[in-house]
Parts: structure tokens; C-alpha cells; sequence
């Protein structure tokens, strides 16, 4: 899985802070649910854990 | 054992129940992403729903659905891997799997960790240009995350011939499936796969975990990417309770779509119809307009939500508020205040989104 550019986001709605990631996921604009069960989640995680991956602060 | 006793003990295992099938989309009815071509590495779902493709530097292929099929068995479609670009060199670290993974949740039944711990049976047909070894894993996971794995193997007899395989999945006693919505079982098929995986003493004998990646896979296999004329399909695909491959469940297509949405539902590409829309009145500059998107069904976890290319209506930032796992809010940025603002995936035949919680 091809993950690119990571950031968290900020819920506009509810003021959740980092409620999910904003990525380019093999080619796609993505959006990421900081949520555990998420395999997306878990593999930039892993990637993260790796050293191959930064996620950026949310704006 | 007359057919009467024989009936009677298929019902007495529950085998002759319906529902007996723990895959999902056997027979490969399902195909939301369609065909998906220019596989050269990574993982993922590309072709018929909830199988999993992975593979490293092993040439480049090509996942698609199928119309080619054994015949007089009933099915419709096949999941087809066709080698595009061959690689006749296999690297330590090569591999080409493809692999189903099925919810903890749903194997209780399996009794996995006691002793009265019931062994399934896997069959499928399977159609191979390359003859030879096809190695095969069964890896679980239990209560405690814990990974456990034992092999197999089965063989291709005939080039480019439909046959039907049936393996034997031994039980585990000492070990349970964790009971959740997380990755219970894995049934993977390690079609090719280098020394990394295939160098040590294969584990068939039993359910191990920790053990070295390279009792995984047996050193018989052969190499599926070494021509690009290597097709292999594959339907009819069965695990169930018991010591014998009863004959494969068709099932109807909406019940098989149901529950392939659980884990992946895609909204479009559609050739004219617009989708996933939301647009808000005339209102003011950088109001958000918003709408829920409901799935079809709840799913597995709260999905990663993507879309291809979006369409903005006197709008732009698209993005997502918190979701759940039966629907989620998105939204953009109005940039006007006298006309009706919005975002959409065109129906234009080639953008989508998708909304994947896939295993």
C-alpha cells in the first residue's frame, strides 16, 4: 500500500482533535479514521513505527 | 454409510445447513472495484470482493472477474490473475499470495481452544497454466493477538484444466480465535513465494507461533510469474465445518453483496448519475456544506473514506467529520454566498469514491 503525504485532521463539526488522517492512499485522496479496528490506520502506523512515514499536524 | 446415514450425519455436523460457508463471495459474483490492472507490489483487494492480493517483485499482473468457468458446476464467474509482465527470477523476498481473511467474530462456532475444537474443510476450483505445488497457509489469530500457522500444500495435475481441490484444515485445541471484528483466520494461497518464506523446514505438523518466516511456505512451489502467458482462476472457493467438501453453496447475489459491503462499498463510477452529493442553499461564504452518507450496511470498523477525483459546485476543501460504522458526514467549503454550494463524484463513467474497512 502506496501512502503519501499524511496529515491529521481536525473535525470542523465537533472540534475532535486529529479524528482522522487526510492521506493520497495508491493514488486516491483518503481520509483515515484514527480508529484502531481501520486497517488503513494500522498500516501507517506500522509505516509510521517503521521510520518509512511522518503523519503532519493537523492546520 | 447408506445415503440415509450419510444425510444424517451432515445434518447431525450442521454441514447440511445453509449459511455453511465461512468465505465470503466464492464464487465470485461480487466485483465492486472491477478489474484492476498494472499489479507490481503492495496489498490489497483489487479484483472479486474480499480477495486479497499481495505481491512482491514478481512481475506485474492483472486482477479481474471472470466469465471463464469449470463447467456444469453452476457458477457464473471466476477471479482471474493473468501475468503481464513475467519475472523468471525469484528473489528471497518475492511473493505472489492471495489470500481471504474472515472476522474472528464469525468462527466461534469453530469451538477453536477446547477440545471439542471442530477441523473444516477447504475446496475450490482452480484453473493453472503452470502445473506443480501450490502452497497453502491457514494462520489464526487468538485472544491474545497471537498468531498461529501450519501448512499444506496441493498440486496443479494439468495445464489450463479446471480441477476441483479439497484440503483437509486440522483443528486447534490449545488455541483460540479471538472473538471480535478483527482477523480471525486467514486461508492463504502462497502461489509463489522466495527463500525468505520457503528456505526452512515447512511447518505441516502443527499450529505454531513465532516460528521462522521461512517454515511458512513449502520449497516445492513453482514460479507462477516466469511467463506471461500464466493465467490462474479461481471459484467455487468453500471452507467449512466438517471432514467432507459437501457441494458449494450458491447463494443470491444480494445476499453475497450485503455482505461483501460490510467491509468495502464503492459509489460509482456511474456513466451519468452523479453520487455521493451534498450541497446546502445559497447561505454565506465559507459555510460548510454537509450531508450524511449512509452505507448499505454496517460495517466492519469505521471505513477510510477516498474518493478518485471530486467535482466541486462554488465549493472546494472536501473532508470528512467523525464517522461510524453505518454512515459519515462530509463536507466543503462554501465559496459563495448567492448560489447553491456543493461537492459530488461525477457521473462521468470514471471517478468514484469508497468507503473500505476491509481486514
Amino acid at each position: 500500500m502506496k501512502i503519501e503525504s499524511p496529515q491529521y485532521q481536525n473535525d470542523p463539526f465537533t472540534g475532535e482533535k486529529n479524528h482522522c488522517i487526510k492521506a493520497t492512499i495508491n493514488g486516491m485522496t483518503a481520509f483515515v479514521p484514527t480508529d484502531p479496528d481501520n486497517s488503513d490506520y494500522a498500516e501507517i502506523l506500522r509505516q509510521v513505527d517503521a521510520g518509512t512515514l511522518t503523519i503532519a499536524d493537523a492546520d | 454409510m447408506s445415503k440415509a446415514a450419510e444425510l444424517a450425519a451432515l445434518i447431525g455436523s450442521g454441514q447440511a445447513q445453509g449459511n455453511k460457508n465461512l468465505i465470503i463471495n466464492g464464487a465470485m459474483n461480487v466485483a465492486q472495484r472491477g478489474t484492476t490492472s498494472s499489479i507490481t507490489s503492495g496489498t490489497g483487494n483489487f479484483g472479486p470482493d474480499r480477495f486479497r492480493f499481495q505481491i512482491n517483485d514478481l512481475g506485474t499482473w492483472e486482477l479481474s472477474q471472470s466469465t471463464t468457468v469449470p463447467s456444469g458446476q453452476g457458477f457464473s464467474n471466476s477471479l482471474k490473475l493473468n501475468c503481464t509482465t513475467a519475472d523468471t527470477s525469484v528473489a528471497a523476498a518475492s511473493y505472489l499470495v492471495l489470500q481471504q481473511r474472515i472476522e474472528g467474530q464469525n468462527l466461534q462456532q469453530l469451538k477453536w481452544g477446547t477440545s471439542s475444537a471442530e477441523k473444516l474443510t477447504w475446496s475450490f476450483w482452480i484453473r493453472s497454466t503452470k502445473t506443480g505445488t501450490i502452497s497453502i497457509e491457514f494462520q489464526h489469530k487468538n485472544s491474545s493477538s497471537a498468531y498461529y500457522n501450519r501448512g499444506s500444500t496441493f498440486t496443479i495435475d494439468s495445464s489450463n484444466t479446471w480441477e476441483k481441490k479439497t484440503i483437509s484444515v486440522p483443528a486447534n485445541t490449545a488455541q483460540n480465535i479471538i472473538n471480535d471484528n478483527s482477523d480471525g483466520l486467514y486461508v492463504t494461497f502462497w502461489l509463489t513465494a522466495g527463500s525468505n518464506w520457503t528456505g526452512g523446514t515447512f511447518n505441516t505438523s502443527a499450529y505454531v507461533t513465532g516460528g521462522a518466516a521461512n517454515t511458512r511456505v513449502s520449497s516445492s512451489i513453482v514460479n507462477h510469474a516466469d511467463s506471461t502467458s500464466n493465467e490462474i482462476y479461481l471459484t467455487g472457493v468453500q471452507l467449512e465445518i466438517g471432514d467432507v467438501a459437501t457441494a458449494f453453496e450458491h447463494e443470491d447475489i444480494g445476499t453475497t453483496l450485503a455482505k461483501c459491503q460490510r467491509y468495502y462499498f464503492q459509489y460509482g463510477p456511474h456513466p451519468s448519475v452523479a453520487t455521493f452529493r451534498h450541497f446546502n442553499p445559497a447561505y454565506a461564504n465559507d459555510c460548510y456544506c454537509s450531508a450524511v452518507q449512509s452505507f448499505p450496511v454496517e460495517m466492519r470498523a469505521v471505513p477510510t473514506v477516498a474518493y478518485s477525483a471530486i467535482t466541486y459546485q462554488n465549493a472546494d476543501n472536501w473532508g470528512t467529520s467523525s464517522g461510524e460504522r453505518n454512515q459519515i458526514l462530509t463536507y466543503s467549503m462554501s465559496t459563495s454566498a448567492t448560489v447553491i454550494s456543493g461537492a459530488y463524484i461525477a457521473g462521468n463513467g470514471t471517478d468514484y469514491a469508497y468507503a473500505n474497512a476491509e481486514l
